[in-house]
């Protein structure tokens, strides 16, 4: 039987090892992070209108979030199945349910960098501006969308990661599951950024939301996930 | 010397085949035993039923007292199967990925730095990450990962492919030191000269059933 001590024990070795990975190896921020910078550039140009370009930054925001984060997802189980890691995991018997909060712990760690980086993109290249609390408001969002993508990323990451074609396949998968997390996060970041004539107060009830669907992926996938990888 | 491996009449089924179609074993404690046949004759699906991963249709087996029919998830922490792949982390170092194992059961420092020692993984290529390795370094490093896990049975499948003849040397002096410090080790080899020499025992089996059980004078 495994208790929550050891289930904690292996769900942060399994976060630190991913971080350690990703130290050794700096995809993220010698590929993934400059892919973000350059998907938010792209929409610069096509665009090209400073009024236009704040008044859609925070869908901006976090379109190129949920581009970067497929790329990031697709590293992550990619490290897993190179050497049959993961088979291993599961062949040594390492709880699954443990093995989905260390890599969720270690995708929220990466996709949060990647978040703040792509808001300060925003507010240099868009010359998008915040007041404090609307700044406040707009950690908040990243936090709660952050919990919310990194636990169903990690679940179709894991389900997508012994499938043929799991390269294309996890984009059909992921995009329709997270569009609740789109479109509340950009609403709570229009608020922060009151874009469009919004107001800060505006954006907790989106918050809310994130946070309910955080909640739901993160024990959907505790559950889901040793099944999925065990067959 | 005790029993850790007993099976009586056992059938286990891929899909709706029948990879064993009743085989009876019985393994003691410090035991090499080679499992010989041709490919498809059951060695696989024989190491996989032992490290509990697959279920048995009918017969009974205990590995180590554990129940195959009703606890077999509880195997999977005692024992260590090591298959075609080494189950590394490639952008990990040798340490990295020693001390990721170690950290999975609670294994202390001296654990770690002990299994690095026995296979001979510590020093200069301690640092060395595990994709820049060969074959053979890798498959002595995901030994260690067994030790350090404390696998008290190494289930082996085919350890000998992709190491040159030094590696295989290597590894096969690996194996009785590992089975001097109280393993059981069960491997599957189409290396029948080579691995006869290092096993104690020899299973032969074909069709998912065996044809025999000969004792050799291995693992000196």
């Amino acid at each position: 039987m495994t208790t929550f001590a050891q289930r904690r024990r292996v769900a942060v070795a399994v976060a630190r090892k991913d971080l350690t990975i990703e130290w050794n190896s700096r995809i993220l921020v010698n590929q993934v992070a400059p892919f973000a910078a350059i998907i938010m550039v792209l929409f610069a140009f096509a665009l090209d209108n400073e009024g236009i370009l704040q008044r859609v930054a925070p869908g901006l925001v976090w379109l190129a979030t949920l581009f970067s984060m497929l790329v990031v997802i697709q590293r992550t189980f990619a490290v897993e199945s190179a050497d049959g890691a993961l088979d291993a995991l599961r062949v040594a018997g390492v709880d699954p349910s443990a093995i989905f909060v260390g890599k969720s712990l270690a995708l929220m760690v990466q996709l949060f960098a990647l978040e703040l980086l792509l808001v300060g993109t925003a507010v240099v290249l868009y010359g998008v501006e915040m007041s404090l609390l609307g700044f406040a408001e707009a950690i908040v969002t990243l936090l709660t969308a952050t919990v919310g993508l990194a636990c169903v990323g990690t679940l179709y990451g894991g389900l997508a990661a012994g499938a043929r074609g799991r390269e294309t396949l996890l984009p059909l998968l992921l995009l329709p599951v997270v569009a609740p997390v789109l479109i509340g996060a950009t609403r709570a970041t229009e608020a922060a950024f009151e874009s469009g004539g919004a107001q800060v107060s505006e954006g907790w009830p989106w918050i809310l939301l994130l946070a309910v669907f955080a909640v739901i992926f993160a024990i959907v996938g505790a559950v889901a996930f040793g099944p999925l990888v065990d067959e | 010397m005790e029993t850790v491996i007993e099976l009586k009449g056992v059938v286990a089924v891929l899909g709706s085949f029948p990879a064993l179609a009743g085989v009876s074993l019985s393994v003691k404690r410090g035991e090499i035993l080679l499992l010989q046949g041709p490919n498809g004759a059951g060695k696989t699906s024989l190491l996989r039923v032992c490290a509990g991963l697959m279920p048995i249709e009918r017969g009974t087996g205990t590995v180590l007292g554990i129940d195959l029919a009703t606890n077999r998830q509880d195997i999977r922490t005692r024992v260590g199967l090591l298959g075609h792949t080494n189950g590394l982390y490639l952008d990990l170092t040798v340490e990295q990925n020693i001390q990721f194992w170690a950290s999975t059961v609670g294994a202390t420092q001296d654990e770690v730095a002990n299994a690095m020692r026995t296979m001979r993984v510590d020093g200069r290529l301690a640092k060395v990450k595990a994709g820049q390795l060969s074959a053979g370094q890798r498959r002595r490093t995901a030994l260690a990962s067994l030790i350090v896990r404390r696998a008290e049975i190494w289930l082996l499948d085919e350890p000998h492919a992709g190491l040159d003849a030094a590696g295989r040397d290597e590894l096969d002096a690996l194996l009785r030191n590992a089975v001097a410090a109280g393993a059981t080790v069960v491997l599957a080899s189409h290396e029948s000269e080579r691995a006869a020499g290092l096993a104690t025992r020899t299973l032969t089996i074909d069709g998912g059933a065996q044809n025999s059980d000969e004792q050799n004078g291995g693992a000196q």
